[in-house]
């Protein structure tokens, strides 16, 4: 890419854009950004408490743009955790500018929402966070039907619960993957994806599918939970604490994963609140904001769980709180184990949710219901909702205005990894790019999630 | 337009969340209740931070007219609502009929901004009116750090534009990307492919 010399000193961000097409999203010279955003990109967060502004002593901004380098980590890297690319400004090893660019990912989910029916949206948001697909659904369904002003069944909020937390314990199973792959413990990579095979068997045998389920729709869950279910989960439960046990000795007490992890990529309370974080990342600094226990949803507020959270909010806590936080899951599965009710997984209500198959068979009206729903769907209520879930990633929500027909005229959706990737540039301030590495693998950001 | 604010309210939320939900919204009203009188204005319609009160099924939603956007914000940080969730925007081109509380006019495009206060845990949802002729909104960048990537969200697939942002630009789509898809007048499938020429080496 080839900027021009001829700059126009007042509003060079807007001229770059211009003649270079995608200029002005990257990270500029310093003499082409302004004050503002300079300070965003040196991880400056406005507006913190008094007392706590930022210290620049660590990095100095006086140095001449030819004394350090811009360069682009990703979009193609490995340790990106797919598209994503960070812009880093380095004086030798050490980071002083960051800034994400985002959207190599993006499809227009929310565009395309708006063109699904509403028992057709659940296929559609599945494919957002796709390590979490649950989460996606279960905001969507719950937003939906709190426009419908139902209730769903009992034992379809108790599977809701069992699915989501079993896929928390995979999406974080698969988090200690890849952080460890990325901080070089390659074998920690194998045994990620062993324990995350054991969940989506489990998730094959209950929906059919290992990712994108669509098994929570409007009205409850697709299908029952199929027999020998318990036995299942209880397997599940009975191997997954030694091999965390083992992560234990691998990492958690381990020197070299210590030294490399702690005192890395902190972030204050105040900084990781003021930017919208969410999910073990707000938590890792020692604020326990869980929507679980906060804003219970679902029957949330019928088992019992700790929230985790850190103390530092450096790259190690953010570790520690999702392998806690995996042994919390276990702990609420174990009690939805005892208390799942007997009764119906989904609202028997033929204008919601289709007959069963054998009905269509003998039943004119179940045809008829079932000809309806798959063709013109079910009308909402006109009105506007926001719903939100707690994901493996933070808070996962969903916007959702209809206008009183079959489609929902606009779904938004809050994706916490997008919101959580604003804190890289804090994060990042005045360490090395290896130690980047580790903070963007720490941020767990899934890049589906960001772009939609 | 069915669904007056508070009508919904029997079938809403009957579940393990509505204690909560009841006893914020008392919480809620008992405050508004007090800012009103404050203020000397003792109208019939709820009133918080200077912006009319309602309710969507439960949800509480406040509508500051456009002028008085930033200063309810800077308003609501200040009494707890330390953090911006999300912001987004909603074009209201198919269907300008809307339930909006009295004495606010009903605009194209509507900013819809979420906070959130975590001690006591509670949700408030702003709705702005934007008008088409002149899409812009002043930016709650500086009250909050975080709505830094959400504006530009909003700019880049719905056009509106947030004024003392300090970094304007898209971030979904191209830089070089015509429209803002998100629009209700863009046209869905025929969009062209765009290619574009290799840059020279030097």
């Amino acid at each position: 890419m080839s900027y021009t010399s001829r700059v126009d000193a007042a509003d060079t961000s807007r001229v770059a854009a211009a003649e270079t097409s995608e200029g002005g999203q990257e990270l500029q010279p310093r003499s082409r950004t302004g004050d503002a955003l300079l300070g965003v990109e040196r991880g400056a967060v406005l507006r913190l408490p008094e007392g706590a502004a930022l210290d620049t002593g660590d990095v100095s901004v006086e140095d001449l743009d030819n004394e350090t380098m811009i360069i682009n980590l990703g979009p193609q890297h490995p340790s990106t955790h797919g598209v994503l690319r960070v812009m880093l400004e380095l004086k030798g090893e050490t980071v002083l500018r960051t800034k994400p660019v985002i959207g190599y990912l993006h499809t227009g989910m929310e565009k395309t929402a708006e063109d699904l029916m509403y028992a057709q949206g659940s296929t559609n948001v599945t494919r957002m966070d796709y390590l979490a697909p649950f989460f996606n659904e279960c905001a969507y369904s719950m937003a939906v039907e709190k426009l419908l002003g139902i209730e769903v069944p009992d034992r379809a909020q108790w599977i809701r619960m069992l699915m989501m937390e079993l896929n928390r314990m995979s999406s974080h199973v698969l988090f200690l993957a890849t952080n460890g792959l990325d901080m070089g413990a390659t074998s920690m990579m194998i045994y990620g994806w062993r324990e995350r095979e054991l969940l989506l068997a489990f998730f094959e045998r209950v929906t059919g599918l290992r990712m994108n389920h669509n098994y929570i729709r409007p009205g409850g869950v697709a299908a029952d939970l199929p027999d020998g279910w318990r036995d299942d989960v209880t397997d599940i439960l009975e191997v997954l604490p030694g091999r965390l046990d083992e992560y234990d000795d691998l990492f958690t007490n381990q020197t070299v994963w210590r030294q490399r992890s702690e005192g890395v990529g902190v972030i204050t309370p105040e900084q990781a609140i003021s930017l919208s974080l969410t999910g073990p990342n707000l938590r890792s600094t020692g604020v326990a904001y869980d929507l679980r226990a906060d804003f219970p949803y679902l029957k949330y507020d019928e088992v019992e769980f700790d929230v985790i959270t850190g103390t530092v909010g450096d790259v190690f806590d953010r570790y520690a709180i999702r392998i806690s936080e995996i042994r919390e899951s276990m702990k609420i599965v174990e009690q939805i184990l005892e208390k799942m009710p007997k009764g119906d997984y989904r609202v028997q209500d033929s204008k919601i949710t289709p007959p069963p198959r054998a009905r269509i068979d003998e039943s004119m009206e179940a045809l008829i219901h079932h000809f309806k729903l798959f063709t013109e769907g079910f009308a909402v209520p006109p009105g506007e909702v926001y719903v939100s879930v707690e994901s493996p990633r933070g808070e996962t929500g969903c916007y959702l205005v209809s206008d009183g027909t079959a489609r929902p005229y606009r779904m938004h959706w809050r994706g916490p990894s997008f919101a959580n990737l604003q804190a890289l540039p804090v994060m990042m301030r005045g360490g090395f790019v290896a130690d980047g590495i580790a903070v963007i693998s720490s941020l767990d950001p899934v890049l589906g999630d960001v772009d939609r | 337009m069915t669904d007056a604010p508070g009508g919904a309210a029997p079938n809403d939320a009957a579940g393990a969340g509505a204690a909560e939900v009841g006893a914020a919204e008392a919480a809620g009203a008992a405050e508004a209740a007090g800012a009103a009188e404050a203020a000397g204005a003792a109208e019939s319609p709820e009133r918080r931070a200077g912006a009319l009160l309602t309710r969507s099924r439960g949800q509480e939603v406040l509508h500051p007219a456009r002028d008085a956007y930033h200063a309810t914000v800077e308003e609501l940080h200040a009494d707890g609502f330390v953090m911006c969730t999300d912001v987004t925007a909603v074009d209201y081109l198919l269907r300008p009929a809307r339930d909006l509380p009295e004495g606010i006019a009903p605009e194209r495009f509507e900013v819809v901004v979420n906070l959130l206060s975590l001690d006591p845990p509670r949700r408030v949802r702003l709705r702005v009116q934007v008008p088409e002729a002149d899409p812009r909104l002043p930016t709650i960048w500086d009250v909050y750090a975080g709505a830094d990537f959400y504006e530009r969200e909003v700019y880049d697939l719905m056009g509106i534009v947030f004024d003392g942002h300090p970094d304007m630009t898209r971030i979904m789509m191209p830089e070089d990307w015509e429209g803002h898809p998100l629009r209700k007048d863009y046209p869905v499938g025929q969009v062209p492919v765009r290619f574009k020429a290799a840059p020279p080496t030097r």
